[in-house]
This record gives structure tokens, C-alpha cells and sequence, in this order.
């Protein structure tokens, strides 16, 4: 494997010293081990939003920590959950007393970790509420499924709930606002290629010359199928076309869409597959609201790409507009 | 059979042991339906309780299933990490405060673990997981207690039972945790966590 990295066990510790030198203003790490928080934490009279999960899907979760999205983001192994010690170290940061949501993305090991840690911290009196995320659509709702996948929709649920918490709101409104993002975004990914954990050296599966996986996930986990590489257009419209068939938007309905690129597909090529979606939506009478194209929740150096589209009331669309300044996300 | 707080020590050093060399095994077996981390995430949690334990020679049994749990938590990380440091912190109450243990202990501490296992991970039998490998363990291990057989033949039928309950998981779909994704396509595929539970029930019968 070729990676621009040092010794493959530090490759979290050294991207997080690497990540605080370059964004001093905005973040600082805990010694208590690969956390990092808002640099002014814990904001007095906020509630706080604490977020993580494995590496490697960065800018997510710490590139969104600061004014109007996260307050802390604990940073596991590779591909691998945090522990629950970690995330109570956070929550004990980054808590003013007014309480802290965890936005939980839905893997099994995310959810029993962060469900210990609330549990940890609820033991030393701070109110804890958590949300699970689960917007991608690809894994069919059937019972065959440990539930669906949480995946770049999340970067929703940051910025909307981190805005109302930015507001002064309360744990509960914070909550329940993440909860509507929640019930609001779909979302749906490809890979072109796969992408090597660098503790494991090899790629868990590798795709042929002309294949492409469809309902990918985020951690090189297979996908939902494989097939032979289409056209943009055709690709697109299979995921666009899933999402709306989970969502019913109705006509009139007024959206939110991000297409995020996996880190291995150029930005050239995302902005192909919005000309696409932005087409489908126009012509069902959906009106595109805002657009995020960039890369927003990767898998290491996966090429591929994921559509989120959330659906937007007047509350939401206020919180998505709301001012933010990260390393990864600013809006004036 | 009677097993002191030492000869535990000795047996979960032979685990951590055992998990090292088949590292390499357990993440390929996770790489075909999860995404490819357990073994060396098992490999990283049990080298810690390793180091832990080293200084708590002369605890008590329940206080060094304890330990082993909070280590596993704190150092796997992923589902393995809660799962199995809650099993070993569960069973750990079911010896509380005993300088030895026998067969007997050694069903409690199954059967707590593997409530543990279940509660948190909201599982049961039949979804390809690790309590299709520890539930037919229990069960045979509790019926051959039963029938009065030695320590030794009661611990060997119960690890035949686990890596039946390992040759099962091949046969079926995963419906919990990041195999399930797959669905159907993970029929034929053996699951890593059954997987690892036979290997420490396994070593258990050979050191004891």
C-alpha cells in the first residue's frame, strides 16, 4: 500500500496533532486521548453537541467543531468506534450544565459505545441525550437488517442541531430538532474503488477494471451489489431514484442536497453527478434550496460519492442558514 | 475442578495468546461480511488486560474478570469492545469475591456473560453472531454438569457445541451488526465474533 503516512498505528494521534496545528483558533485536544474539542469549551449557557466515530471519514466528525455545529468529536481507531471512557472525557469537557446531545451514526459498535458513556456521564449527574442516525437508504427496511446505515447525512444533523443550540435552545429542542433532520434525510452512496486501513495493509475487496459497488457504505464494507460501470447520469439516477422512493417528497417540497465525494473522486465529478440530481428534483417539481458539493464524510481514499437530500420545513431551513465557522464548514 | 485467582490470570494470558496468533484469521473471516478489524482489535484489548493484570496478582477471581471487562471496553473499541467487556463484567458479579472457582462458577460466569452479551447488544440466537457459538456452549455445558460428568469432558463438549454453533453461522444470513448489511451474501461466511468466542472456550478447555 502507498499512504502518505508515518508508522500505520499512529496514523490518529499524528493526523490529530496535525489538525490542531493548523486550526488553532478553533480546536484544542483533551489529554484524556484522541478527542478534540471547541477551543472555548465548554460554552456557558449552550448546550453541547458531541459527535465521532472511526477515523478516516474526515473532514468528520472534528473538522466541524466550532461556533454553530460541533463542541466535541472523539476520534476512535480507524473504522472502529471510540470507546465509551473516550466519549465520557468529551462529554465532561464540553458540558456548560445545560447538557450535551451525542449525534450517534447507526454501527452497532457506535451505538453501545456512546450508549456507555451516556450512561457513564449520567452516573455523575450530566444530562445526556443522544440521537441515532440513520439516513442511508440502500440497505432495504426489511428484517434482515440491523436498521440503516448513518452516513453523510449526518453532516446535517450537525449543522441544523448545532445552529438551534448556537440559538441558546434547550437539550430537549436541541434534540428534537436533530430528531426532525433525522426523520427528513435520505441518503445513498457508490465506490468505484475500495480503500486500505493502513493497520491492515491490503484492501478488504477490490473492485474489477469496470466495477462499481452500489449502497457502498463508509467503512469498505460491501454495498448493497456490483455492477458494471454506467454512465454518471444512469449511476445517479439509481441513487437519487432510491432516496425519492424512501422519502415521497411531495411536489412543491422544498430541499437540502449534498453530494459528497468519498475522497477518491474528483470534484469535477461530483459536480457531474449534481447536474444530475438538480435535474431529477427540478423535474418532479422539487425545489433545490441549497447544495453542498465537496467532501463532507469521506472513507479514507475510497472514490465514490454519496446524495443526501433532506427535506426542508421553515425551522430547518432558518438552522441550515444560520451563520457557522469550522475548519470544514463557514457559512457567513 | 478448582481454579484460583492465578491459574485465571494464566488462562486469559493463553487467551490473549491465542487471539494474537489467529489475528490475522479473525480480521479476514471480518473482512468478507464486517470490515476487517477483529482481530486486531481483540488482539489490541486483550494485550491491554494482559498489561493490567500484571499487577493484580493477587486479586480476587470476580475483581479480575472485572478488570479483564474494563479493559476490553476501554481498549477494543468497534461492537467487540462493549460486547465482550460487558460479558466479562457480568460475569464477573457471578464470582464475586471467590479466591477459586469450579465447573459450577464456570457455568455462572457463561450465563452471566452471556446475558451481558445479549442486553447489550440487544441479540439472540440465530442471527449469526457470537451467542450462536456461547448459547449452545452454555446450554451443553449446563446439561453434561447435570449428568455428573468431570470438569474436563463438561468443558469439552461445551467448545464442540461453540464451534458447531461457528459451522451453523456459516449456514445462515446475518441479521445484526455490519454483516447484516450484507444480507444473503453472507451466507457461507463464518462470523468472526462466533468465531473468537469458540477460540477463548477453547483455550479454556486446554489449559484447564
Amino acid at each position: 500500500m502507498k499512504k502518505l503516512i508515518n508508522n500505520p498505528e499512529h496514523v490518529v494521534e499524528d493526523m490529530l496533532a496535525g489538525m490542531v496545528a493548523a486550526h488553532p483558533e478553533y480546536l484544542r485536544k483533551l489529554d484524556a486521548g484522541n478527542i478534540l474539542v471547541r477551543k472555548n469549551a465548554p460554552i456557558k449557557g449552550k448546550v453541547a453537541l458531541v459527535s465521532g466515530g472511526g477515523s478516516g471519514h474526515e473532514p468528520s466528525h472534528a473538522g466541524y467543531l466550532g461556533k454553530g455545529m460541533l463542541d466535541g468529536a472523539v476520534a476512535g481507531a480507524v473504522f472502529t468506534s471510540p470507546t465509551p471512557d473516550q466519549v465520557y472525557e468529551a462529554i465532561k469537557a464540553v458540558d456548560s450544565g445545560e447538557g450535551v446531545l451525542l449525534v450517534i451514526k447507526n454501527y452497532t459498535g457506535d451505538v453501545m459505545n456512546f450508549d456507555m458513556a451516556k450512561e457513564m456521564a449520567e452516573m455523575e449527574e450530566i444530562k445526556v441525550e443522544s440521537v441515532i442516525v440513520n439516513d442511508d437508504v440502500a440497505v432495504e427496511n426489511s428484517t434482515y437488517t440491523a436498521g440503516r446505515r448513518g452516513i453523510a447525512g449526518t453532516v446535517f444533523v450537525h449543522k441544523i442541531a448545532g445552529a438551534k443550540a448556537e440559538k441558546g435552545a434547550s437539550l430537549e429542542e436541541v434534540k428534537a430538532v436533530a430528531e426532525k433532520v433525522i426523520d427528513n434525510v435520505r441518503s445513498m452512496g457508490m465506490a468505484l474503488s475500495s480503500c486500505i486501513v493502513p493497520a491492515a495493509g491490503k484492501a478488504n475487496f477490490s473492485l474489477g477494471e469496470d466495477e462499481v459497488e452500489i449502497g457502498m457504505g463508509i467503512h469498505g464494507e460491501p454495498g448493497t451489489h456490483r455492477e458494471t460501470i454506467k454512465t454518471a447520469d444512469e449511476i445517479t439516477e439509481h441513487l437519487v431514484n432510491r432516496i425519492l422512493e424512501d422519502m415521497k417528497p411531495e411536489e412543491g417540497s422544498e430541499v437540502a442536497v449534498m453530494v459528497n465525494g468519498l475522497s477518491g473522486t474528483p470534484l469535477m465529478e461530483l459536480y457531474i453527478v449534481n447536474k444530475k440530481v438538480n435535474e431529477i428534483l427540478t423535474s418532479k417539481g422539487i425545489k433545490v434550496y441549497k447544495t453542498f458539493v465537496g467532501e463532507f464524510m469521506t472513507s479514507l481514499e475510497m472514490a465514490g460519492c454519496s446524495v443526501s437530500i433532506l427535506k426542508l420545513d421553515d425551522e430547518l431551513k432558518e438552522l441550515l442558514d444560520a451563520p457557522a465557522d469550522t475548519p470544514a464548514l463557514k457559512l457567513l | 475442578m478448582s481454579i484460583n485467582g492465578k491459574k485465571v490470570i494464566e488462562i486469559l494470558n493463553k487467551i490473549a495468546d491465542v487471539i494474537d496468533n489467529n489475528k490475522a484469521f479473525l480480521s479476514e473471516l471480518d473482512a468478507a461480511i464486517g470490515d476487517g478489524d477483529h482481530g486486531i482489535n481483540m488482539s489490541k484489548g486483550l494485550f491491554a488486560v494482559r498489561e493490567k493484570l500484571r499487577d493484580n496478582e493477587g486479586k480476587n477471581i470476580g475483581d479480575i474478570l472485572k478488570i479483564t471487562g474494563m479493559a476490553l471496553v476501554s481498549n477494543v473499541g468497534g461492537a467487540s469492545g462493549p460486547l465482550y467487556g460487558t460479558a466479562f463484567m457480568k460475569a464477573a458479579m457471578a464470582v464475586n469475591g471467590k479466591e477459586e472457582i469450579d465447573i459450577k462458577d464456570f457455568k455462572n460466569i457463561l450465563e452471566e456473560a452471556l446475558k451481558g452479551i445479549k442486553m447489550r447488544g440487544k441479540g439472540q440466537a440465530g442471527e449469526k453472531t457470537m451467542i450462536d457459538a456461547l448459547e449452545p456452549a452454555l446450554n451443553v455445558l449446563s446439561k453434561a454438569i447435570e449428568e455428573g460428568l468431570s470438569s474436563k469432558e463438561c468443558l469439552y463438549k461445551a467448545k464442540e457445541a461453540a464451534r458447531e454453533g461457528v459451522e451453523y453461522t456459516k449456514t445462515i444470513a446475518a441479521t445484526k451488526g455490519r454483516a447484516s448489511y450484507l444480507g444473503e451474501r453472507s451466507i457461507g461466511h463464518q462470523d468472526p465474533g462466533a468465531t473468537s468466542s469458540y477460540l477463548i472456550l477453547d483455550t479454556i478447555y486446554k489449559e484447564i
